[in-house]
């Protein structure tokens, strides 16, 4: 191989570089998010906890679609009780907050989901009603 | 070598001569066999959309009569349902500020309402009075056409032209497309000037283009729109059903006359005036 004294110690720098992320965190991910549970003390939701924290993305899509494009916003029961589809109806109706529960997620897998810049949490409203 | 050359040039003209024969020949026969088939079933009642011929209407199409006698007796009526519709549905307000204006239902003089009708000799109460004006829902919405993302669209069920404003990207094509100025653009984020928040409707952010929305979200929990709410038993907002001779909208416009704007532009629209 020509060029050994250069190309080798380019190649380590070169992945030394790379993984920099990962080792200079010291292998570690950071502690894993907790979000709060619904300060009401709801343990039920409309899907199992990991099917939600999986997927609730795709669930927000699909009540988005139901309700503007097909009209259909039959409520969702889940052992009797009756949930509205909405991000503002449904989920934070038990997860009132924004920041310790949704965010703390979001800010951990590095997303910025702009549900909020329209959707109204509810500190947001209690906010405007002291105003 | 001339003879091949004769033969060459014979063979490549009848050719092109069969290539741009053959599109005509195929749209002949077809034709024939549609004109056949369609002869075979005459029980198609319904007469070809041709001319000034309407297509039967199908399905629910919701609408409004505007009675502005009503209105121009009591003009406080009108103030009523602008702030409940603001209300409802998390209207900023500008204060006078014409470029940054959210629009769903508005006041107009006749002259900018009705463009079409003649403005000279106005009766008093027309000239003195503001002409409430929201979204027509047209049966044949240009904005809906205009919209290059499917945000805007025409909901089959009933006919209101609905928004979803996590698509709209904010060309503000329907903007232009609009004939009735109906739509209103967020110049910047509007949550600031919404006085007071209703939980269960969301804002709009800055470069969402939004209108009146015939209050879907309302109907759906069978509540009337806000605005028809507002108005209960005064009479000067009838809301319903175009399509049903039985409904109290249909009755009442087959008992007086009205007037929709621009109906010369071929949009149908849903909202009708009694002046």
């Amino acid at each position: 191989m020509y060029n050994k004294s250069t190309i080798i110690p380019g190649l380590i720098l070169f992945v030394l570089f790379v993984t920099f992320p990962v080792w200079f965190n010291g292998l570690d991910a950071g502690a894993v998010p907790k979000p709060e549970m619904p300060p009401g003390g709801q343990k039920q939701c409309v899907l199992p906890a990991a099917e939600m924290r999986a997927s609730h993305m795709q669930l927000l899509n699909e009540w988005r679609d139901n309700v503007l494009r097909d009209g259909n916003r039959v409520t969702v029961e889940v052992d009797g009780k009756e949930y509205r589809k909405g991000l503002q109806m449904a989920c934070m109706e038990c997860h009132t907050s924004q920041e310790k529960f949704c965010d703390t997620c979001h800010v951990y897998a590095s997303v910025k989901p702009y549900c909020w810049d329209c959707h109204i949490t509810p500190e947001a409203a209690a906010k405007k009603e002291t105003h | 070598m001339d003879k091949q050359r004769r033969k060459f040039l014979k063979i490549a003209g009848a050719s092109a001569l069969a290539g741009i024969g053959a599109p005509a020949l195929v749209k002949l026969t077809a034709g024939s066999a549609y004109a056949s088939t369609h002869g075979a079933a005459p029980a198609h009642g319904a007469a070809p959309a041709t001319g000034h011929a309407e297509a039967a209407p199908t399905g629910v199409r919701l609408g409004m009569v505007i009675d502005m006698r009503v209105i121009a007796d009591h003009p406080a009526l009108l103030d009523k349902a602008i702030s409940s519709c603001t209300e409802a549905h998390n209207i900023p307000d500008f204060a006078g500020d014409r470029k940054n204006e959210i629009k769903w239902i508005w006041k107009a003089p006749f002259g900018s309402v009705f463009t079409e009708h003649s403005t000279s000799h106005l009766p008093k109460m027309v000239q003195d009075t503001d002409f409430a004006v929201l979204c027509n829902h047209c049966d044949d919405p240009p904005c809906v056409r205009a919209c290059p993302t499917k945000a805007t669209f025409k909901v089959k069920a009933n006919g209101i032209v609905a928004m979803d404003f996590h698509r709209c990207i904010g060309c503000r094509f329907c903007m232009a497309a609009c004939p009735y100025g109906a739509r209103s653009f967020n110049w910047q984020d509007p949550r600031p000037y919404v006085k007071k928040y209703n939980p269960d409707f969301p804002t709009r952010m800055r470069g969402v283009v939004e209108k009146c929305n015939f209050c879907g979200e309302r109907l759906a929990l069978g509540k009337e729109p806000a605005c028809v709410e507002a108005c209960k038993g005064t009479g000067a907002i009838v809301f319903g059903d175009l399509n049903d001779p039985q409904s109290e909208i249909r009755q009442i416009l087959d008992r007086e006359f009205t007037i929709q704007r621009k109906p010369s532009l071929g949009t149908k629209p849903s909202v009708f005036y009694i002046v």
